[in-house]
């Protein structure tokens, strides 16, 4: 009687052992948001691979205008699914997989833009859609300007 | 077929770059745009990046990085045809697309709806 109480409390301590592990092991939240990332940047990727494809065989565009047009979908994409509501649900789901896509700089754009309607639609929606889209594209800008100037000197390629 | 393997799998990990860095740096999606657009062109300028577009497709030209090489190859082909103006119009010129897409349609969305309260 005595040993089956024994084993009984045995078996009762190995289980909050196990509980206090489990809630006590920090889950591996680098791994978890990689793999996010990963998958659903390919998908973006793999979509944008798509419309280019659908461009280029329904639309005849070439190469570039391909390309263009699968950016120009995909930010519609985007601003549409900011609108609604959704794209939030998935960027927080993701991480950088869809930030790191163009996806990010859209949606960075139209999420500050609706948000701030009720400052006004000059200095709200109109200065606030510039809020992360203006630093991208002030130093997007100046480094393509620097490698124009240094290729006009240089010419390396 | 083989074409979209490559598109998702080198898609996929400047993503998983892109999560490290938030993760393990702390940097905000902000300053990962940022990172990202700025390294597309010094890649692109350096020729490092063209062979990856060559290779991946859309999963080297739809990352922010691909924007970036946008820039940097419009700047490097205006100059070629027009000189140094060049420097000035072509990036610009090259990622207009985007660029004009994003301001209409985010602009388009604050006027067709309403912002959500944030519920995190």
């Amino acid at each position: 009687m005595a040993e089956k109480n024994l084993k009984y409390e045995a078996k009762q301590v190995l289980e909050r052992y196990a509980n206090l592990v489990a809630r006590l092991t920090p889950k591996s939240k680098l791994g978890q948001g990689c793999l996010r990332a990963f998958w659903v940047g390919g998908c973006i990727c793999v979509l944008g691979q798509a419309l280019a494809d659908m461009g280029t065989a329904w639309l005849q565009l070439t190469a570039s205008a391909a390309s263009g047009f699968a950016s120009v979908t995909l930010v519609f994409l985007t601003a549409l699914l900011t609108g609604i509501g959704i794209f939030d649900r998935i960027a927080r789901y993701a991480g950088a997989g869809t930030v790191v896509p163009i996806t990010g700089f859209a949606n960075a754009m139209t999420s500050p833009a609706m948000e701030f309607k009720p400052e006004g639609w000059v200095l709200g929606t109109g200065a606030r859609l510039f809020t992360i889209a203006g630093p991208v594209l002030v130093y997007g800008i100046s480094a393509s300007v620097i490698v124009g100037i240094l290729y006009y000197f240089i010419r390396w390629q | 077929m083989l074409l979209y393997l490559k598109v998702f799998i080198v898609g996929g990990l400047l993503c998983v770059l892109g999560e490290i860095l938030i993760l393990k740096t702390k940097l905000t999606p902000a300053r990962i745009l940022v990172l990202y657009v700025t390294a597309g062109v010094v890649l692109s300028a350096l020729g490092l990046y063209t062979p990856l577009v060559r290779f991946a497709a859309a999963g080297a030209t739809v990352p922010l990085t691909g924007f970036g090489h946008l820039l940097a190859q419009g700047a490097i082909s205006a100059v070629q045809e027009t000189g140094l103006l060049g420097a000035f119009t072509g990036g610009v010129t090259a990622a207009a697309g985007g660029i004009a897409a994003a301001v209409f349609f985010g602009f388009l969305a604050a006027i067709c709806f309403k912002p959500k309260p944030k519920d995190y």
